[in-house]
């Protein structure tokens, strides 16, 4: 018995003795928001490409988990979707800076089924469907906004993020920025108690994507990327200077473009002024010591960082479905990162 | 209501309607699997090929790319994994099965039990606490560890249950040639439950494969080759996982590719354990 | 002479070869006991905050508000308990009805492929249990098994309501399928290794195959199929991202089984990797506690039954 089960073991063994050897490139490590994954895969892709003695692992556990693993030095910078509040700079014990990294919209999809032409909901209408108090498509607040349109009467199905996520914060930011009652009764998070009556919560983008369209009657905030990807329909949006936008990658440049002077402390671009902002717009954010404790690594760490926010980094986001800073941002960002010690 | 007053006729329905229901229920199971297969294979099969098997993963819009450190890391982990569960469970199934009864046992049946309960990811943290956090770094050892504790309660239960049905005649030969308690078991009745324990060695791998949530604060993850089980390494099932909740079209098929290889992968373990099993009983038989 | 008895009485260590292999045996079960004991002393601690903040209130409360920070736990144990109690019921009836079919009436040209094939189930990994849950069988649930549950049994308070397609009942036909090889494989093995003698017998005195199976074998295997579907039992429970992706995930208690819902290890996995603030994380390894003293009950109970069943082995 012992035999064969030594046997069972060696073929693994030999298998590993045959793989390539790990490469004798410097690894650095990053975690945190699943939001950045995709983006940071193309961009430390094509920096290794650049840069072979450098190999960057970045694995998506969730902004949450990035900074838990960042505090706890596990992982050599983090990246999350709401930059890091006193309390949690407090527990990393040493000075932290945070430089913004990329963009992100929040579209409103939906799956009403008879309808053809793309439904246009204005702020508040988005506030009430998610509070609970419009409760069908065909309600009189809705109806007026799309003349023409034959809304079924069909029920609501409010659809949420059941984890933990930078596009829910994004979203309940700006029902928080919209409506008082929303402000008052659930608040700003990653995760919220959603008060709706018809309220599902799915798990991930891509949970929300289908759970929307699979469900007559189903409304759900998805990242810009999947509406694109998956072609589909999203409400085109009032926003604050009254102007009908729907979620795309210039909209929510605009958006950014309205604040130039965003930083840690001061970050919300949701309800932007601006004639083509999209109001559900949001930044994404990395973390790194301003003293890494190994010199040569931190040195590494620094060259990539400033790549990734440079004008070579970001040209990376547009080909999968990011929105790459504005100018004035990229620069802010590469003059916070000097402030690194290397 | 005895078996004699009822009427011949009526019991033979009556058997034939239940052996009908028994077949009707293994078909659900069996047809069950085919649909869950079936619909795997038509969304993924079409990304499996020799690339995809052996390159590392391409991000988005770079054709091609595989899961290649995935397959190995896996291997690697669950070798691991096997090589620490399958001594510590057979230990403990063979100190059950020969002091059946009593307090300690109990307990630790019990206690086996309990473990089986416990979800996944609580035990993916106790990992991160025991392996990850004092050592400051991921590994793909932890994950090891994570796997281990998850295949003990049913390699536990099965070595115990397989090791007590043994026939009564095998183990008195066994004593009456002066063999002791202990040696008796080992080379005796051991290799005669060899069978039901490696089903649930297999039962436990195949379980094990699968898991995504225990790697996520253990393995962490990797996209590159990584041949060192003190390194965060790349899992397949967490490769799946991670392209199956991602809007790129191109990465959900090889996500649906990847969960159709970690099935195949079991089945080829499952059909190489019970050819190795057959040959191994004809020579006990000859 | 009990097995028991004779066993004690020959543990004698014949060469020193047997004193190190009863070392071993002794030394692989403390290491068992470790760590599971080392397991629930890592949950306690990392859960003491929230119990020192909230007591035992939070298994009674149903609030789940991480920006007030006020938890409670009561609709996630509702959750848990009733998918995997539809789970274990709809996975032991099918399971040990197949596992019957397999054992003693399938020919070995039928049984070996089938079993294969049932035991294949047990490798597809939860994350695709849950796409195909929330893209085949969801739909499914609301446009066909919903509606017609509802016309046959609508005054029932079990089957009333809205039909999203996601909700307990859907979960739990998901857990069926998930821990029905685990009860298939099991008790065909148990089943087989009941002694031909019994079912010879049976059939002597003139049963039918079917009546030898429910009356003579099947009571004959119990103990083994009952530890089986404890062991599935203990998987549903702990069941994380396919449950989640087709339960609806709303901290809510509701009557209806096509309402959305909860489970414990359903919070974990969704919010464990956001959580920032240590209150947080603590109510959130507090649920891990909670499962596992759920699990402790559960085993607790089946014990209880066995040996009100038969006393003594």
């Amino acid at each position: 018995m012992k035999g064969s089960f030594v046997r069972f073991l060696s073929l693994p063994a030999i298998a590993c003795w045959l793989a390539i050897p790990a490469a004798a490139a410097t690894q650095l490590t990053g975690a945190g928001s699943s939001f950045d994954y995709p983006f940071f895969s193309k961009a430390f892709y094509l920096y290794n490409q650049k840069n072979p003695d450098v190999t960057v692992n970045y694995q998506s556990i969730g902004s949450g988990g990035g900074i838990q693993q960042f505090t706890a030095k596990n992982v050599d910078f983090g990246a999350t979707d709401v930059p890091m509040n006193a309390e949690e700079l407090a527990r990393a014990g040493q000075p932290v800076l945070q430089i913004p990294v990329t963009l992100g919209g929040a579209a409103v999809a939906y799956n009403v089924p008879g309808v053809t032409a793309t439904i246009k909901l204005t702020r508040q209408v988005i506030a009430d469907i998610y509070l609970g108090t419009i409760l069908k498509w065909n309600d009189p607040q809705i109806a007026r906004l799309n003349h023409g349109v034959s809304l079924p009467d069909l029920s609501i199905v409010v659809v949420h993020r059941s984890d933990g996520s930078g596009t829910s914060y994004i979203f309940t930011d700006f029902l928080s920025h919209v409506s008082p009652e929303w402000k008052s009764k659930v608040g700003v998070g990653k995760s919220v108690s959603w008060p709706a009556p018809s309220a599902v919560g799915a798990k991930g983008n891509e949970g929300v994507a289908g759970q929307v369209r699979s469900t007559p009657g189903a409304i759900g905030y998805v990242e810009l990327a999947y509406v694109i990807e998956n072609h589909m329909p999203a409400a085109v949006i009032q926003n604050r200077a009254g102007k009908w936008v729907a979620c795309s990658q210039d909209t929510v440049a605009a958006a950014a473009a309205t604040k130039p002077e965003v930083s840690a402390t001061d970050f919300s671009i949701v309800d932007a002024t601006g004639a083509d902002s999209y109001p559900v717009s949001g930044y994404s954010w990395i973390v790194v010591y301003k003293k890494p404790a190994d010199a040569a690594r931190g040195k590494l760490l620094y060259d990539v960082l400033s790549w990734l926010v440079g004008p070579q980094g970001q040209s990376s986001a547009k080909s999968v479905d990011y929105v790459a800073l504005p100018e004035n941002v990229q620069a802010k960002a590469a003059a916070t990162l000097k402030q690194m010690q290397r | 209501m005895s078996l004699q007053s009822r009427r011949l006729p009526y019991r033979r329905a009556y058997a034939s309607l239940g052996t009908a229901l028994a077949l009707f229920c293994a078909i659900l199971a069996a047809g069950a699997l085919l649909a869950i297969l079936g619909y795997v294979v038509v969304q993924g099969v079409g990304a499996i090929n020799w690339d995809f098997l052996t390159q590392l993963p391409h991000p988005v819009g770079i054709p091609g790319g595989g899961v290649g450190n995935g397959i190995l890391g896996t291997l690697i982990i669950l070798a691991i994994a096997t090589a620490m569960a399958v001594p510590i469970g057979l230990l403990t199934g063979i100190y059950l099965a020969l002091f059946g009864r009593g307090t300690v046992p109990e307990a630790l049946r019990f206690l086996s039990d309990v473990l089986s309960g416990v979800p996944s990811i609580a035990i993916g943290l106790f990992a991160y606490a025991v392996l990850v956090a004092p050592l400051k770094h991921f590994s793909g050892f932890s994950a090891s560890f994570a796997f281990m504790m998850l295949m003990l309660p049913l390699l536990v239960r099965t070595s115990e249950q397989a090791i007590r049905s043994v026939p009564q005649a095998v183990r008195e030969g066994a004593l009456a040639l002066g063999m002791s308690n202990f040696r008796a078991t080992v080379r005796i009745v051991l290799p005669t439950a060899r069978p039901a324990i490696i089903t649930a060695l297999l039962l436990a791998i195949a379980r094990v494969t699968g898991e995504t949530a225990p790697l996520l604060f253990t393995a962490f993850g990797s996209q590159y080759w990584e041949t060192n089980p003190n390194n965060p390494m790349a899992v397949l099932a967490l490769q799946v996982f991670n392209y199956a909740i991602s809007p790129y079209p191109n990465w959900q098929s090889q996500a649906w590719a990847g969960a159709l290889l970690l099935v195949l992968a079991v089945f080829v373990l499952s059909l190489g354990a019970r050819l190795m099993l057959r040959r191994a009983m004809r020579g006990l038989e000859a | 002479m009990t097995e028991q008895s004779r066993f004690r009485r020959v543990t004698r260590f014949v060469s020193p070869a047997d004193r190190g292999f009863a070392a071993l045996v002794y030394g692989g079960s403390i290491l068992f006991a470790l760590l599971i004991v080392g397991l629930f002393v890592e949950l306690v601690l990392g859960s003491w905050p929230s119990i020192a903040a909230f007591g035992p209130s939070f298994l009674w409360k149903s609030a789940w508000d991480p920006i007030t920070s006020k938890f409670g736990a009561l609709p996630m144990i509702y959750g848990t308990v009733v998918t995997s109690f539809i789970g274990i019921v709809l996975a032991a009836f099918v399971g040990i009805m197949a596992a019957l079919f397999l054992a003693d009436f399938a020919p070995r040209w039928i049984s070996a492929p089938l079993s294969f094939l049932i035991e294949l189930l047990a490798a597809v990994p939860s994350v695709v249990y849950g796409l195909w849950g929330l893209f085949v069988l969801a739909p499914f649930v609301r446009t066909a098994i919903g509606p017609a549950l509802q016309k046959i049994l609508g005054w029932l308070p079990l089957f009333s309501g809205p039909i999203y397609g996601v909700g307990l009942l859907t979960a739990g036909i998901i857990l069926a399928l998930m821990i029905v090889p685990t009860v298939t494989a099991i008790s065909r093995d148990v089943i087989a290794a009941i002694p031909r003698d019994l079912r010879e017998a049976s059939m002597a005195v003139g049963g039918t195959r079917w009546e030898t199976a429910t009356r003579v074998v099947l009571p004959a295997a119990r103990i083994g199929i009952f530890g089986a579907c404890v062991l599935a039992l203990g998987r549903a429970l702990g069941e994380t991202i396919a449950v989640t992706m087709v339960i609806g995930n709303r901290p809510e208690i509701s009557a209806s089984l096509f309402a959305p819902s909860y489970t414990l290890a359903s919070v974990i996995a969704n919010e464990f990797t956001e959580a920032t603030t240590s209150i947080y994380i603590s109510a959130l390894i507090e649920l891990g506690l909670i499962l596992f003293l759920v699990s402790i009950v559960v085993n607790a109970l089946a014990r209880l039954m066995i040996w009100s069943v038969r006393g003594s082995t």
